[in-house]
């Protein structure tokens, strides 16, 4: 038997360098302040001292993973405490699904770290080895000296900036000055140098290297997405109606038919994903906008009204093909559906601040000993017996009196105490064991359960919170 | 992003010889990776097999090169923890009894190994919770009521020598003498008695035969019970007169115990246990809600 059709074509296609040209334009200025924003937020935040007093750290922003804490300037978040990171997390996607459904792939576009720090690694490269063509030439150059010196600076350069990114990070985790002074001494924690070893190789390949094929391969985010857009959404689009038929423009020849694109190559050549617009909105497309300052910029220079690359959304095309009046942005933006996610956002939002307000420095949890449920005294007396985790959130230590109230007569005991005052240390849980009693022959002793409610006062702050748990008796 | 298709030529490779339904099977290479890992396995295979534990023989398995054991590491593990306690156990042996509970450190030690003892020699009677098994005969630990005594030094002295066993001469020791069954008192003496008892105890009684079994109550238990049943320590003898029967309050289960005594065992822990673990476990019990 022979065979007739063999090797499959291949399933792998080889990354067509990119080499994205200089722009200048209004959306390019606004990404280089967002840019320095984050960056600047990112890289600064660390080291921002916050004072909490004498037993807490004065770092401003600190995850204590060790003390299990979370420290937001004045906000002091623990693990029991955690529904304050789901709702942020819930505030984050639903502030996707808004900027998404209204404004397209603006995260990406502009604020996704991916993003950038992909423009900063081309901005030191641009620096390093020059614009787009000299940039197109050193890739066809041989391996000479000039390459090679070339490739060094910029390598080391990008190198630098990852181990400013991955050294940034680690100093979230732990007292920012102190941990500098380990890595420099070569005396930080094993995990340190680890975190910062990944997350300077991870900057550098996918600034560096990997680039837009972390988008359109990693990302889940751009097929999720396709889900959010609907025809209202804006996004960069291009106006086929208006610049098709594309030509060369010829000196002194005004040819009525064509359309106003001159099929220059701007857009294309200042794309960071390396797509040509003008085939229509397309998953790689990432609406940074480039293209628009671009085409912009070579409209203004041919005598033509900008915007052939324009911020776009589908219904405009209908509209303007129409010949109707565009659709202002503030029709796009403000409708029912935006509308709700602001809301449902806002509502998010409003919630977490009231429950930070409404918190109390003192947490109790109860875990009644079921095993027995009671026990009988020799006086006939009914006993239970609840262990207690007392967490006292202030900076100082706390004298804490523990109450009770109930619909029947009990009487409450601290283990090891002769009153019912205990003493929690600052920042501290302490367990302790508390024994409830109900007389003999009482409404308690005999009821089979009696709900009651414990409470627990700060003594000197004059705060009490209270649990609510349940008395078991002999059951008549 | 334009799209360079590597399109490749027709090459001849034959086929398995497998066709079903006009589709015929390339006979492909594997995939050089694929081979590399799959060599490196085996590779892999054979050095695991010379250096660690690996054929299933009769009673073990070969022991390979390394000496490899998991027993070995859970021995020197269970070596660590015992020389990292080591010294605190030397001073809970050294203290003295009464002093434990106000030494923080040697408290909360001796509370946790002491219930870890707990669970694993004293939870088959006294129960997982040391509740006891109610109006069975084991005690509850966790009330207030004690045969024995309930000080630290009583704990730990029944602990260590145990109830009325035949291996620790130094057991403690009680004998209440069977009154039906050796006929030392008559039936209806015993039914007096009994109502006695639940009188003084502050149960429902009936008055006429309570207040005959008063004398034959001091006649007969209170040398041991005391005069109003209060008890006595000293030979084990329980109270009679509050609300914890470790047999049963009730008419039947009283006369039950007169007519036939009733009596517990509990093993000597000296040989078992070291002193370490005997004053752990007494200082748990002690600190169970009934400790004195």
């Amino acid at each position: 038997m022979t065979s007739k059709n063999v090797e499959p074509n291949s399933l792998y296609t080889a990354r067509e360098p990119i080499f994205p040209r200089r722009v200048k334009g209004n959306f390019r200025n606004l990404k280089w302040w967002i840019m320095g924003v984050t960056l600047g937020i990112y890289y600064i935040t660390p080291w921002i001292r916050w004072d909490r007093g004498p037993n807490l750290p004065d770092q401003a922003v600190l995850i204590d993973l060790s003390a299990r804490r979370f420290f937001f300037f004045m906000i002091e978040i623990w693990p029991h405490e955690f529904y304050f990171v789901a709702g942020l997390l819930i505030m984050a996607g639903l502030g996707l699904f808004l900027f998404t459904s209204a404004l397209g792939r603006v995260w990406c576009g502009y604020a996704c770290p991916q993003t950038v720090w992909t423009d900063l690694f081309i901005l030191v490269e641009r620096w390093i080895e020059g614009d787009r063509n000299a940039r197109i030439r050193l890739h066809r150059q041989g391996w000479d000296a000039e390459k090679v010196r070339k490739r060094a600076i910029k390598w080391t350069t990008w190198f630098l900036i990852g181990l400013a990114t991955g050294g940034a990070w680690v100093f979230y985790f732990t007292d920012a000055p102190t941990l500098l002074r380990q890595l420099l001494t070569f005396q930080a924690p094993f995990v340190a140098y680890a975190t910062m070893f990944l997350l300077t190789m991870t900057t550098f390949v996918f600034g560096g290297f990997m680039r837009e094929q972390i988008c359109i391969y990693a990302c889940p985010w751009p097929r999720i997405q396709a889900a959010m857009l609907d025809e209202d959404s804006i996004t960069v689009a291009y106006r086929d109606w208006r610049g098709e038929p594309r030509g060369k423009l010829k000196a002194g020849v005004v040819d009525a038919t064509q359309g106003d694109c001159i099929d220059c190559m701007a857009c294309v050549n200042v794309c960071p994903m390396g797509i040509d617009i003008r085939d229509g909105q397309q998953m790689a497309c990432i609406t940074c906008a480039l293209c628009i300052d671009a085409c912009d910029d070579v409209m203004d220079k041919i005598g033509k009204p900008r915007g052939l690359i324009d911020y776009l959304a589908l219904t405009d095309e209908v509209a303007e093909r129409a010949g109707a009046a565009p659709i202002p942005v503030r029709k796009h933006i403000l409708r029912p559906r935006t509308i709700l996610y602001t809301v449902l956002w806002s509502g998010v939002g409003v919630g977490l601040v009231v429950a930070l307000f409404l918190r109390s420095d003192i947490d109790i949890s109860v875990s009644p000993v079921r095993n027995p449920t009671f026990v009988t005294l020799s006086d006939g007396t009914i006993r239970n017996t609840y262990d207690i985790r007392l967490r006292n959130k202030l900076g100082t230590a706390e004298d804490y009196m523990i109450s009770l109230t109930a619909g029947a007569r009990l009487n409450i005991a601290v283990e090891g105490r002769a009153d019912t005052v205990v003493t929690v240390p600052a920042n501290q849980t302490m367990t302790q064991r508390i024994y409830i009693t109900a007389p003999a022959g009482t409404d308690a002793a005999l009821d089979d359960k009696t709900p009651l409610r414990l409470w627990v006062t700060d003594l000197a702050a004059q705060d009490r919170i209270y649990h609510d748990t349940i008395f078991n008796g002999m059951g008549r | 992003m334009s799209a360079k298709r590597n399109d490749g030529g027709p090459k001849e490779v034959g086929t398995t010889g497998h066709v079903w339904d006009g589709i015929e099977e390339l006979d492909n290479p594997m995939p050089r990776w694929w081979l590399w890992t799959f060599y490196a396995c085996i590779l892999w295979a054979l050095i695991y097999v010379i250096l660690f534990p690996a054929w299933p023989l009769i009673t073990k398995a070969t022991p390979g090169l390394l000496g490899f054991s998991t027993r070995a590491n859970v021995a020197v593990d269970i070596a660590r923890f015992e020389a990292a306690n080591a010294p605190i156990r030397a001073r809970l042996v050294e203290a003295d009894l009464a002093a434990i509970t106000a030494d923080p450190a040697l408290l909360q030690f001796s509370t946790s190994a002491g219930a870890a003892v707990f669970r694993t020699h004293c939870s088959q009677c006294h129960g997982s919770g040391a509740a006891g098994v109610q109006a069975a005969g084991y005690p509850n630990l966790l009330d207030d009521d004690w045969i024995w005594g309930g000080e630290m030094a009583d704990i730990h002295l029944t602990i260590t020598h145990g109830i009325r066993n035949t291996t620790d001469d130094d057991a403690r020791y009680s004998q209440m003498p069977a009154f039906g069954l050796d006929e030392l008192l008559e039936t209806p003496q015993i039914d007096a008695v009994v109502q006695h008892v639940m009188a003084i105890s502050g149960q429902e009684h009936d008055a006429a035969l309570a207040a005959e079994g008063v004398a034959i109550y001091a006649e007969n238990c209170a040398s041991c019970h005391g005069e109003a049943g209060e008890g006595n320590r000293e030979l084990g003898a329980p109270n009679l007169a509050d609300a914890i029967w470790l047999y049963g309050g009730d008419q039947a289960a009283l006369t039950y115990s007169v007519v036939n005594a009733r009596f517990g065992v509990m093993p000597n822990w000296n040989e078992r246990l070291s002193e370490a673990d005997i004053r752990s476990v007494a200082v748990y019990v002690h600190g169970l809600g009934g400790g004195e």
